[in-house]
Formats: C-alpha cells, structure tokens, sequence
C-alpha cells in the first residue's frame, strides 16, 4: 500500500501545481503578424515570473470576434478599430509594436534601394495602368538606372492579411482613383497580378519572376536580402526602409488626439518618415470580468514594453516611442474592475 | 455428400446445430443499421442546413447574379462566383485527364505485366504517394515544381504559340512563374493518382482468372484481354474510383490555394493563374465578416451542389455501364 500512497500523494501534489500554473496563464488572440514577438516575449516573460502566454494567431478577424465573444483575455488586431466600435463593444485599444511595409522586386541588375517610386506609380503598377518597367514615368523617376523593357508582374497577398490592409490603405491615401475603384481592405479585387499566400508565397514568387514587383513585412524583405524600391514620402524625401525611419513616421503622427490610438501611420509627414508603416493593436475589455486575469495582461504588455525592444528588434519590429508609451499607461488607468478599481497597479 | 451428412450428424450430437434465430436480437441489429443509415442523413443535412444559413444573406443580396457575376469586392459588397466555379471545374477536369490514364495503366501494370518481385514495391509506392499531406504538395509545387514548370514548360510554349489563333490563347503564359491552373491540375493530378489506381488494382485482381485464361486461351493478346475482358468487367468499379478521384480533386484545398496563383479572373488561357472555390475560402475565410463571410458561405454551398451533381452524374454512367 505504501507505494501507492506515495504516488497518490505526488499526484496530488503535481495537480496542485498544475493548478497554480494554470491560473497564471493568459490567453490571447489574433494577427498573424506579431505572432513571432509576442510568442519571444511570452517565453521571455515565463521564464522571470512564471506567467504564461498562450497567443493563438488566428488573424486580425479572428481575435476582434473573440475578444467580443470574451473567449480570451485579449484580442489582436492589425487594424485598428474605429473609436464608436470600441465604444459600442466596451473594448480599450493600444498599439505594442510597429512594423513596415517595403515593394520588393526582381529586376536583373538592379540592386536594393536603386529604384524609385512614388505612391502613384505603385498604385497604377498594381491597377494595372502601368504595364512595363520601361515606362516613360518610371524612367522620368529613375534617370541613370537601366530599367527593361519587360512587363511589370505585381505580387499580392493571396489570403486576407493586415500586411494588405497597410498597402491598400497606403495606395489609398495617394492615389484618388486607387481609393475609388479598389479602396482598402485585408484583401481586395486586384486587377492584374497574381497571389501568393503569405509573406513567405509572396517571397517566393517574386524571387521566381523575372521583373516582379511585390510587398511583404520588412523583416521578410531582409531576411531574404531581396532588392526594394524606395518610396517618396510626403516631405518628398526617399529614405531607406529601416528601423529609424519606421520610427519617424510614429514620431510624427498625432497619437494624442486619436481615441484608442487607431492612427494610420502611413503617409506621415517627416523627411525620415516610411510612407508605408503601421502598428499592430491590442483589444482588452474596458470593464473585464476577471479583473485579475486582466491586470495580468496589463503586466505582460507593461513588461514587454520596458524590457521586450531588444526582442523586438531582433525580429526586425520597431519598438513604440517612449511618449506612446506613457500614454498608454494613461489609457489603462481606464480599465477598471466590477469594484471601480483600476486593473492595472501603477 | 457422405462428408456433409457426416458433419450434420456430428452437429446434431454435440448439440451445436444451428438453433432458431433469436427474433430480438436480429430486430435490434435491424434498428442499430437504420440508425447508422439515418444519421448519416441527418449530420449531411445538418450541415447542408447551417451553410444555406450562413449563405442566405448573399444568396438573397446577390440572387441568381452570385452565380454569373465575376465581381469580388471587399469595399463595395460586391460578390460573384464565377471565376472560382470554373477554376474549380477546370483545375479539376485538367487533373482527370492527366491523371486517369496514368492510373489505369499503373493498375493494369501491377495486375497484368509486373513481374511478381516488383509488384509489392511499386505498389507500396503508389499507396504513399496517398499518405503525403496536401500541404507538402503545396509547398513542394510552389517552391521545386512551379519553377521548373515554368523554365521547360510555360516560357518555351509560350514563346511557340504566341500569336497563333487558338493555341494562343489557351497556351500563352503572360505570367510565365509556373503557378496557375494547369500547374494546379497537374499537382491534383498526382494526388488523385494513388486513388484511383489503387482500386482499379484491387478490382482487375478480383476478376476470376479462369476468365482472363480462357480468353488467352483462343488466342488474344494482353491488349485484347485489357481491352474486352478486364476492363469491361470492371467498369462500373473503375468510374468509382474515378468519380472518387474527381471528388479529391474538387475539394483538394491546401495545395491548390499555393500553385494556382490565386487571381480572381476569368482568363482564357490554362496557363494563368486563377482561383478555385476551396482556395478562395481557405484564403479569406479567417479574416471574412459580414456579407463577405455569407459569400464565401455561399461558395461553400456550391461546391456541395457541384459535388452533388458529380455524383449523379456518376450514378447514371454505373447504371448504363451495367445496363451493357
């Protein structure tokens, strides 16, 4: 009987245990596209305080609808949500990392960075106005650079995605005709072209097709080391698509007077400012129902703030500015519990 | 005779002669098989039910213009199936067509020409050829076969029929990267391949051989006996199997939605790339709300119809087939 009661007893014991870690454990769920840090994070955050992260990456859609559905302590979305939704739902938005967009290409000769484009030329390559690379307005833009006389093949995303819904805001905000016939949204009715799916499908084909033109997350474009395109900003300015100028374009947007942080950061003013940059958003319920579980969400996310940039950046995300952070916490002093006490501790 | 007699007295002896069947017992085992039959019908028209509602808000938006209307825009609310209905029906005719043929000669191979040592290997093969996932069909497509399709097949072809009437058209690859709805039927082609064959296989085996040996007998050739012995007896099996291939091949989702380019535009040409009904939802089902997700809803209903019809279709030629 001994060894039984002995392995009754470790039983037991393993089962409290389990217990008590589960009860640390926070789930969350949503975009695709900060899934790598927010799981670096996670595993970074067990390790100092024993809290788990369970992420699922269900895409942007996915996470709006359970959050709602309040299936998870926190949902994830690339795009943001207008302030009367977040109102009518009861939800509390702020933004964690930021990433931006870069057109790749595959042109022989041509190396990164040498060709130039503004927001409405890539606008009529992917409407289709625009067929080869030779094309007077291209070469009017790129004097000096030897550019074929080959047909311009423009890369999509084939499944919805945030990355689509930063492009086609993007081209919408340049181009009037873009924003009348096609407008923005996760996925759209291209014209021409063709899709690949995800990041790594568009990668692949633009690699695969000669005269190619395509758009993925820049940390895509690096790792693959494949050629990109410059792209005019609205200071005129052509800056290279790096980790400062994805900081420029937050820089200069106006976070302060944007209820729930829902700002575009495309187009920013700035000579430095990415055109094409965007943040990706968090959604916690303004009044939760397990304050406790709410507040460790506030932690986690408190946590990655001060200590997850190196993470961040490792990844190829830009870490928020310091003054978005501060205004974040100020947002969070909002959520309070069924008591009227705020969730978060400051 | 004495060996039967013998028995039935030693059954009688031993008291295990068969007794009367137990009434109870055999209406249970009645019901239990009704049971089995009608839940099958109820789960299939449960889930017929939950699509048709889902569908309904696009179904009564859109009407019968769903069906023929090409459009699909997130901004307006506008949707169409066309193009996807006839990716589907094409991707899906192309990998018959390829794949068939190979199928029945890999069968017809393995139960009449293999020598008996190479048939259990070369058997094996093909059944793991079912066992590989869609995905790594996908991802082997995109990544190894697309590229190589597109540099000895599309741009050599493409460049052959350019400005010809007809062929240039069908054959004309404005997009020479290898994926589009050829590249798609040919990878379904290799996926519906172990199916078919396998069962063609296991019905040429079950063909009594004293037929296939009287036939040799006066004389025919392997061709002949193929042709007016096997493949006569095993007819109605064979359009089975094919008709479960077709079935594959409409449905298959992963793999399609990385080789066949995913545009959503009718082009002429078997070289561009195109959509099908399965690859549309697996796109923009995660991110879809609205009267975009009762669209893809409703595509989901008619890949059912078309199935439906398919089946139909093949429950017609098993009965003429028998018939001759």
């Amino acid at each position: 009987m001994k060894p039984f009661a002995y392995a009754l007893a470790v039983g037991l014991a393993a089962a409290q245990f389990a217990t008590s870690a589960l009860a640390a454990e926070i789930t969350g769920a949503g975009a695709t596209f900060p899934f790598p840090v927010y799981s670096k994070w996670a595993e970074a955050y067990r390790k100092e305080t024993g809290t788990g992260l369970n992420y699922q990456s269900i895409g942007s859609g996915g996470g709006i609808k359970q959050i709602q559905a309040k299936t998870v302590d926190f949902g994830a979305t690339d795009a943001p949500l207008k302030p009367a939704q977040l109102e009518k739902d009861g939800l509390v938005q702020f933004p964690t990392v930021m990433g931006g967009v870069v057109p790749v290409i595959n042109v022989a000769g041509v190396e990164a960075g040498k060709v130039k484009l503004t927001g409405e030329l890539l606008a009529d390559i992917y409407a289709g106005k625009i067929l080869k690379w030779s094309d007077p307005k291209i070469a009017k833009l790129n004097e000096g650079v030897k550019l074929p006389d080959a047909n311009i093949t423009p890369v999509y995303r084939s499944d919805a995605s945030g990355t689509t819904n930063i492009f086609t805001t993007y081209l919408s905000s340049v181009s009037e005709p873009w924003k009348k016939e096609f407008g923005a949204a996760t996925t759209v009715s291209w014209p021409v072209g063709q899709g690949g799916k995800g990041n790594e499908g568009v990668t692949a084909t633009v690699k695969q097709v000669p005269n190619a033109i395509g758009y993925v997350e820049s940390a895509y474009a690096k790792q693959n080391r494949l050629a990109y395109a410059l792209i005019e900003n609205k200071a005129g300015k052509y800056p290279q698509p790096d980790e400062k100028a994805f900081q420029a374009a937050a820089a200069s947007a106006d976070w302060k007077s944007t209820p729930g942080f829902g700002i575009t950061l495309t187009n920013q003013a700035g000579d430095d400012a990415w055109p094409i940059t965007a943040a990706t958003f968090i959604l916690v319920h303004k009044e939760p129902a397990d304050a406790v579980k709410a507040g460790e969400v506030l932690k986690f996310f408190d946590w990655a703030y001060g200590n997850g940039d190196r993470l961040a950046t490792e990844l190829d995300y830009v870490p928020l500015p310091d003054n978005v952070v501060g205004l974040i916490h100020e947002e969070w002093k909002g959520i309070r519990g069924k008591d009227g006490k705020p969730v978060f501790g400051m | 005779m004495t060996a039967l007699t013998q028995s039935i007295a030693l059954a009688r002896a031993s008291g295990t002669a068969r007794t009367a069947p137990s009434k109870s017992a055999d209406r249970l085992f009645q019901g239990a098989a009704y049971a089995s039959a009608l839940l099958v019908l109820a789960v299939l028209a449960g889930i017929l039910g939950s699509i048709v509602y889902g569908a309904w808000p696009a179904f009564s938006e859109f009407g019968f213009g769903f069906l023929t209307s090409s459009a699909w825009n997130i901004g307006t609310e506008q949707f169409g199936a066309l193009p996807a209905v006839i990716g589907t029906v094409a991707a899906a005719l192309l990998a018959l067509i390829i794949g068939v043929p190979v199928s029945l000669g890999i069968a017809v191979y393995l139960t009449q020409l293999c020598p008996g040592w190479a048939r259990k290997p070369v058997a094996m093969t093909i059944e793991l050829l079912a066992s590989v996932p869609s995905i790594i069909y996908g991802m082997w497509g995109l990544f190894v076969f697309a590229p190589l399709f597109a540099r000895f097949v599309q741009v050599p072809v493409s460049n052959l029929v350019e400005g010809m009437p007809v062929l240039g058209t069908v054959l004309y690859a404005r997009i020479p990267s290898g994926v589009g709805v050829l590249t798609a039927g040919i990878i379904l082609a290799i996926m519906i391949v172990p199916f078919v064959a396998s069962i063609t296989r296991d019905m040429l085996d079950q063909i009594p051989t004293v037929l296939r040996e009287s036939a040799y007998g006066i004389g025919c050739t392997t061709w002949e006996v193929v042709r007016h012995v096997l493949v006569p007896q095993a007819s109605v099996s064979i359009i089975g199997a094919i008709m479960l291939g077709l079935g594959r091949a409409l449905g298959e989702t992963m793999a399609v939605t990385f080789v066949i380019g995913n545009a959503n535009r009718l082009s002429a040409s078997i070289f561009d790339p195109g959509s099908t009904i399965a690859s549309r939802i697996a796109n923009e089902f995660n991110e879809a709300d609205g009267l975009q997700l009762s669209s893809l809803m409703a595509l989901g209903c008619l890949l059912f119809i078309i199935t439906f019809f398919v089946l139909i279709v093949a429950r017609l030629l098993v009965r003429r087939a028998k018939v001759a």
